[in-house]
C-alpha cells in the first residue's frame, strides 16, 4: 500500500487514489493524426512504456479532491521520487543510480 | 479433580487462584488463567497432541510459540470451529473445547498411520510420479488424494462473530515487545513520539517472561517488564497492543496487524466486542524487534512426542510451571541450551545429561551446569529416540573425530523429554516481506537482515538481526528508540539505556546440520527436517539425487516449508543439508523469500463489517417505497435497486411484462428512470467540450433542445450514450447510462484536467439531485395536460427532443420530450423531495386511463422492439458506431472528436466486421438465449466457426413473436440469410433481419 502525496491534499493512503496510465502522452492534433499511419496512431493509442526503473505515470485522487497529477515511481522499489501537477514537465531523475 | 500432575507448586506467570476447565479430544482437564493450551496440556502430562500430515506419525509439542509445526488444533464447535490453530498460541479460557487433527478414529489409534508402514514407498514426489499416467485417471485419483490430504476442517456454517478494521498512523511502530522492543518503546516514548508497540503474545515482555535469573537495572526481569509496561501505559502517545500479530509489511511502511480482541475470552464472553480487528498502520519508522526462533537439531526419530526445543522447555518450566517431574536429556551445539539445563534443574526437572556435539565446551554456562552436577557428555550425539506414543529414552554414542559419524559404544538413557538446540534463526520474515534481502552470517550460522530497501524506513534490532545477548538487545533497543525519535524531530530526553550485570559469555556454536546415527540417513530412524510436511533429511537427499537442488525446486518437490508454519523451524536446516550435499556455501542454495502472512490470518478480519447489508451501498430512488407497496419485483442495476416488473396477483413474470409492454403502446405507462446518470455541464467552453466527447455536432443546438449522443473511446469503440440538453448558451444537462454514470464523469474530468485544462468548463454529478419518471404511450400527453397549467404540450409548442420548465401537480418540474420506447413520451424531472408526490398524482389522475407502471424488463423489450441499443449489452468495447449501423450520428463537419482517427484504421473500417442485426426465429415462440453463439454451418459437434452472438432477446407481445438483436460477422450483408444457434443439444434456425421490429416508419413518436 503506497503512501502518495497528492499535490493538493498531502500524503494519503493508496486506496484513495486511482491509477491512470503513463504520463506525458500528448494527443496528436487532427492535422497531425490525419497524416499518421495506422502504426503511428497505434503508438499513441496502445503502446505504453513498462520500464524496470523510474516510470512517469498519472494518478487521480479519486476519493479526495478528484484532481489528476503526475507521479515518478520506481517500479522495482516502489519509491515515489516526485509528484507534480498536470502540465508540468517531467523532472530530471537520475535513473542510473537506482 | 483439578490435579495437574506436571504442574509446579509455585512460580510462573499463571494465576493458580483461577482454574479453568477445558476438554481435549473429549476428555476434561484443568489449567490456569495465563496458560496456553500447550502449557496446560503439558501440565496435565499430555504429550501426544497430533498426527503428522503424511505419515500420521504421533507428534507432541515442539515449541512454545508461533513456529509450532506439530500441535495443530481444531478449536471450538459448530459455526465457530477453527482448524489448524497452534496450541502454543491458544490462550486457555474456561470451557475451551479442543480436538486433535488428522487422525481417525483417535489419536492413539489412527488408521492413517498405515502410511507410516508403507512410508518407504511414498517418498517425496510420490504423487507426482505415480498419478501422472494415464493422464485421464487423475480425475479419478484426485478425489481420494484430496480426501486424505488437509489438516483440520473448516466450519460449514456462517461465522457468527463480528470483525473490525482500523487505520492508524504513528511515528514509530515497534514490532515485538521483548527486551529490544520494550527498550525502544521506552526511549522513544519518553521523547513524546507517537509509538505503537505490538506483540503477538498475551503479555508484553517476550523472552523476558521466560527468564528465571536475569536482572535488568537491578530488578528481576519480570519486575523490569512490569515497570516498563507501567511507564509506557502512562504515556498518552504510546499505544500498547498485546495479542496482536504484525503479519504483513507492505510498501511505504504500511504494516498490517491482526488483533485478537476477544479470542482469549472464549466464544460468548466477548459478544459485545469484535472478535478480531485488522489494523492498517502507516509508520514513519518501523522497528523490527521480532526476536529469533530456535532451530531443532536434525537427529534420528527427532519427532517422537516428548522431543522439544530446549528454549521451549525453559519457557514451559519458568513461565508456566508445567514441567514438574519430567526427566530430560538435552542435545546442543551451542551454549544457550545450558540455560535450559540450569533453569529446569532449578524448577525440579531432572536433567540427566547435556549431550554436546562440540568436543570440548568450556563456556561460562557450561561450567555453571557442571557445577550444578549436571552430566555433560561432550563430543557425543543422540543417535536414536525410543518410544512411539511418548519418548521413553535415548541412545547416545560418541562422535568420530570428524563429527560425521559415530563409534560403536552406545549408552541408553531413560527419559521422557528430549530437548535440542541447533542455534537460533532471527525472525527476518517482515524484513524479507519488504523485498529486502537476507544475508548469511557465519558467526551465528543463520540468515540476518541485509540492507533495507529505499522507501522502506525500518531497522531490525536485537534477536531479529542476530544479536542475542540481553545487554546488547537492550542497548540496541534504546538506541533505536532515541535515534528514531530524534530523526523525526522529537528532542525530548530518552533516559538511560537499561543495563544488565554479569551476563555470562558464550562460546561459538558448532554447525551440525544432520546429527549422525549408527545407520546411514534414511535407513534407520527418520531425521525430520520439516515436521509439518513430514520432510526428512532423506527426502532432501532424494531431491538432490533427482536434480531438485535450488531452494525453489527443493521446496516444491518435497513440500518443505509449506503449510501453516511456512518452515519456521525447518527452512535453514533444509538449506544447509542441501548445501552440504552440493558442497557449496549455504546462501548459494538460495534463501526463502517470505511473503505475508507471518502466521495465518482469519478471513473475517479482511471483510470486517463489510458483509451482508454493509457489503455495498444500496441506492434507492425517491419512489422506492411506492414500488415496494405496489408489489414490484426488484433487480440490482449496479448499486441501484430498480423495479423489474410489477406482477398483479396470479401473474407470472411473462404475463406481467407482456401486460406492461402492451400498455405502453396502447395507453399510458410510467417508469422510474431516476437512476440515469446526470451531469451538469457549465462554462463558455461547454459546447466545445461536448463536440470533443460526442461524435455528433453540438455547437448549433439551440437552448431548450435535446440531442442524442454517442461517446467513443479514443480507440473508436462505443463507450456510452445518452441525451444531452442545452439549458442555456453555456449550460448543458447530460444524461448517461445508469451503470456508466461514474465512468463518464471520470472520463470528462480526465480529458479536461489532463488534455484540455485551458478550457473553461465544469462538471457536476447531479444524478441524485433529479428524480425522473417517464410517461410513455399515446395517452401520456392527455394525462399530463390535466396536471399542468403552465406547460403547453402540443407538438408545435413542445416538439420532440425539447424540454420545458414549469409546474406539474403544483410543484416545479422540467419535462423532456424524449423517448426510449418510440412512443409519445415525456420525462418528468423534479426535486427528489417532490418525486413521490408527482408520481402519486400521476397515478391518481391516470387511473381512468388505466395507467400502468412498468419495470426494467418491459423497458428493455420496448426499446428492443425499436432496435434501440443499450451500451454494454449491444456493445462490449469492440463495437464502433458503424458496426451498430449508426453512421448517421457521425458528424462529417467536425475536424476532431475522441475516437475519430481510430475509425479510419484499417481494422475498424473493414466492411465485414460484426454488425448489429435482428434475428427472427422460424418458430415465433422460441426465445433465443442471450449470449447464444451463432454459426453459419452446423457441424456434428464443436468446434464450429462462430460468427457472432445474441445480444438481446425477448418475447414481444406487440409483434406477437420473439425478437432478438445480435452481432453477426458481415451481418448487414447477410440480410435474409438463415443462421443457426446450437445449444443444449438442439439447433435453432433464425433469419437475419434489420435490427428493428415495430413501427418501422417511426410514426408513433407523435402519438
Amino acid at each position: 500500500m503506497f503512501l502518495i502525496t497528492c499535490p493538493y491534499c498531502g500524503a494519503r493512503d493508496e486506496h484513495e487514489f486511482g491509477y491512470g496510465h503513463e504520463a506525458h502522452i500528448v494527443r496528436p492534433t487532427p492535422a497531425e493524426y490525419e497524416q499518421m499511419s495506422d502504426a503511428e496512431w497505434a503508438q499513441y493509442l496502445f503502446m505504453r512504456k513498462n520500464p524496470k526503473g523510474v516510470h512517469f505515470e498519472r494518478w487521480v485522487h479519486t476519493k479526495g479532491c478528484r484532481r489528476w497529477f503526475n507521479v515518478a515511481r520506481h517500479t522495482v522499489t516502489h519509491e515515489i521520487l516526485a509528484v507534480y501537477e498536470m502540465g508540468k514537465p517531467a523532472p530530471q531523475i537520475d535513473t542510473e543510480k537506482k | 479433580m483439578t490435579a495437574q500432575k506436571n504442574r509446579l507448586g509455585q512460580g510462573g506467570r499463571i494465576d493458580r487462584t483461577k482454574p479453568l476447565r477445558f476438554t481435549f479430544d473429549g476428555k476434561i482437564y484443568y489449567g490456569y488463567q495465563g496458560d496456553t493450551l500447550a502449557s496446560a496440556l503439558l501440565a496435565n502430562g499430555v504429550t501426544l497432541v497430533g498426527r503428522s500430515f503424511k505419515y500420521h506419525r504421533p507428534r507432541g509439542i515442539l515449541s512454545a510459540g508461533a513456529e509450532e509445526p506439530n500441535a495443530l488444533i481444531q478449536l471450538g464447535l459448530g459455526d465457530r470451529t477453527e482448524p489448524n490453530l497452534r496450541a502454543t498460541q491458544i490462550e486457555l479460557y474456561d470451557g475451551l473445547v479442543a480436538e486433535s487433527q488428522n487422525r481417525w478414529p483417535s489419536l492413539t489409534t489412527d488408521f492413517g498411520a498405515a502410511n507410516s508402514v508403507i512410508q518407504k514407498f511414498i517418498p517425496s514426489g510420490f504423487y507426482y510420479k505415480t498419478f501422472m499416467w494415464p493422464a485421464k485417471a487423475w480425475m479419478f485419483y484426485e478425489k481420494f488424494i484430496r480426501q486424505a490430504a488437509g489438516l483440520g476442517k473448516g466450519p460449514t456454517e456462517q461465522d457468527p462473530d463480528r470483525y473490525d478494521k482500523l487505520y492508524a498512523s504513528c511515528d514509530l511502530l515497534i514490532i515485538g515487545a521483548g527486551p529490544s522492543g520494550l527498550a525502544t518503546a521506552l526511549a522513544a516514548g519518553r521523547t513524546g513520539a507517537r509509538v505503537i508497540l505490538v506483540d503477538e503474545q498475551q503479555e508484553l515482555g517476550g523472552s523476558l517472561l521466560s527468564e528465571r535469573t536475569a536482572e535488568i537495572d537491578g530488578k528481576a526481569a519480570a519486575d523490569w517488564v512490569a515497570a516498563a509496561v507501567a511507564e509506557l501505559t502512562a504515556m498518552p502517545d504510546v499505544t500498547l497492543l498485546s495479542r496482536t500479530v504484525a503479519w504483513a509489511y507492505y510498501d511505504h511502511n504500511s504494516v498490517s496487524l491482526m488483533e485478537r480482541v476477544t479470542d482469549h475470552l472464549g466464544p460468548v464472553a466477548g459478544a459485545n466486542q469484535p472478535r478480531q480487528r485488522l489494523w492498517r498502520v502507516r509508520a514513519k519508522e518501523v522497528i523490527l524487534a521480532t526476536g529469533a526462533i530456535e532451530r531443532p537439531l536434525v537427529y534420528s526419530d527427532n519427532d517422537r512426542p516428548g522431543c522439544m526445543l530446549a528454549s521451549a522447555a525453559r519457557t514451559y518450566a519458568n513461565r508456566y510451571g508445567s514441567m514438574r517431574g519430567q526427566r530430560a536429556v538435552i542435545m546442543t551445539n551451542n551454549d544457550g541450551a545450558y540455560r535450559t539445563a540450569l533453569d529446569l534443574t532449578d524448577a525440579g526437572v531432572t536433567v540427566f545429561a547435556v549431550v554436546d556435539l562440540r568436543s570440548n565446551p568450556q563456556g561460562e554456562l557450561v561450567k555453571a551446569a557442571r557445577a550444578k552436577g549436571i552430566e555433560i557428555i561432550a563430543g557425543h550425539a543422540i543417535t536414536g529416540v525410543k518410544g512411539k506414543l511418548a519418548v521413553t529414552g535415548v541412545d547416545v554414542m560418541p562422535l568420530t573425530a570428524d563429527g560425521k559419524g559415530v563409534t560403536s559404544a552406545s549408552r541408553h538413557i531413560h527419559c521422557d523429554l528430549v530437548l535440542s538446540s541447533g542455534g537460533w534463526q532471527p525472525t527476518v520474515h517482515l524484513h524479507s516481506q519488504t523485498r529486502a534481502k537476507v544475508v548469511w552470517s557465519d558467526d551465528i550460522q543463520a540468515f540476518v537482515p541485509g540492507d533495507k530497501l529505499p522507501g522502506q524506513n525500518n531497522r531490525s534490532i536485537g534477536g531479529a538481526h542476530g544479536v542475542f545477548r540481553l545487554a546488547d538487545c537492550l542497548a540496541e533497543g534504546h538506541a533505536a528508540g532515541s535515534e528514531g525519535a530524534a530523526k523525526l524531530g522529537f528532542g525530548g530526553q530518552s533516559g538511560q539505556a537499561p543495563t544488565v550485570s554479569d551476563e555470562p559469555a558464550e562460546e561459538a556454536l558448532l554447525p551440525v546440520w544432520i546429527v549422525p546415527s549408527d545407520k546411514p540417513v534414511g535407513q534407520g530412524g527418520k531425521h525430520f527436517v520439516d515436521y509439518q510436511n513430514d520432510v526428512t533429511a532423506a527426502d532432501v537427499m532424494l531431491a538432490h539425487r533427482e536434480g531438485y537442488r535450488s531452494v525453489e525446486h527443493l521446496k516444491r518437490y518435497t513440500t518443505m516449508g509449506m503449510a501453516t508454519d511456512q518452515g519456521k523451524t525447518s527452512n535453514v536446516n533444509a538449506l544447509a543439508i542441501m548445501a552440504g550435499l552440493r558442497n557449496v556455501e549455504i546462501p548459494s542454495v538460495g534463501t526463502t523469500t517470505f511473503r505475508p502472512p507471518y502466521t495465518p490470518v482469519t478471513l473475517g478480519t479482511f471483510s470486517g463489517i463489510d458483509k451482508g447489508d454493509f457489503l455495498d451501498p444500496i441506492r434507492k430512488t425517491a419512489m422506492h417505497q411506492w414500488h415496494e407497496q405496489h408489489g414490484a419485483v426488484f433487480e440490482c442495476v449496479g448499486q441501484w435497486h430498480r423495479p423489474y416488473y410489477y406482477p398483479k396477483p396470479g401473474e407470472s413474470m411473462h404475463d406481467a411484462v407482456n401486460r406492461e409492454v402492451k400498455a405502453a403502446r396502447t395507453g399510458v405507462t410510467i417508469v422510474d428512470a431516476t437512476t440515469l446518470g446526470k451531469i451538469d455541464i457549465q462554462g463558455p467552453d461547454a459546447a466545445w467540450f461536448l463536440n470533443m466527447v460526442y461524435t455528433n455536432a453540438w455547437t448549433k443546438l439551440e437552448p431548450g433542445r435535446c440531442r442524442y449522443g454517442l461517446m467513443l473511446g479514443e480507440d473508436g469503440m462505443v463507450f456510452d450514450d445518452g441525451v444531452t440538453s442545452r439549458i442555456s448558451e453555456n449550460h448543458f444537462h447530460m444524461t448517461t447510462t445508469t451503470g456508466g454514470a461514474p465512468r463518464v464523469m471520470s472520463w470528462l474530468e480526465e480529458w479536461h484536467q489532463c488534455e484540455w485544462p485551458d478550457k473553461k468548463v465544469y462538471f457536476t454529478s447531479v444524478t441524485e439531485q433529479w428524480s425522473v419518471m417517464a410517461l410513455n404511450g399515446p395517452l401520456s400527453r392527455k394525462l399530463l395536460e390535466e396536471l399542468t397549467t403552465d406547460i403547453p404540450l402540443d407538438d408545435d409548442s413542445f416538439p420532440f427532443m425539447s424540454f420545458k420548465d414549469g409546474h406539474l401537480a403544483g410543484v416545479p418540474v422540467r419535462i423532456f420530450r424524449i423517448s426510449f420506447t418510440g412512443e409519445l413520451a415525456f420525462e418528468v424531472n423534479c426535486k427528489p423531495s417532490h418525486a413521490l408526490h408527482i408520481w402519486r398524482a400521476l397515478m391518481q389522475a391516470g387511473e381512468k386511463y388505466d395507467i400502468t407502471p412498468y419495470g426494467t424488463e418491459a423497458m428493455h423489450v420496448l426499446r428492443a422492439e425499436k432496435g434501440f441499443i443499450i451500451v454494454g449489452q449491444e456493445t462490449d468495447g469492440t463495437i464502433t458506431p458503424y458496426d451498430l449501423g449508426m453512421g448517421w450520428i457521425m458528424a462529417k463537419s467536425k475536424t476532431d472528436f475522441l475516437g475519430r482517427r481510430s475509425l479510419t484504421r484499417e481494422d475498424t473500417k473493414r466492411p465485414d466486421r460484426k454488425h448489429l442485426v435482428g434475428l427472427l426465429t422460424d418458430n415465433p415462440n422460441e426465445v433465443l438465449l442471450e449470449g447464444g453463439q451463432i454459426v453459419a454451418h452446423v457441424k456434428d459437434k464443436p468446434p464450429m466457426d462462430m460468427i457472432g452472438h445474441v445480444t438481446s432477446s425477448y418475447y414481444s407481445p406487440n409483434c406477437n413473436r420473439s425478437i432478438a438483436l445480435a452481432l453477426v460477422k458481415n451481418g448487414r450483408n447477410r440480410m435474409g440469410e438463415t443462421v443457426y444457434l446450437p445449444y443444449e443439444g438442439k439447433v435453432i434456425p433464425a433469419r437475419i433481419t434489420e435490427p428493428k421490429f415495430f413501427d418501422l416508419e417511426g410514426k408513433r413518436i407523435n402519438g
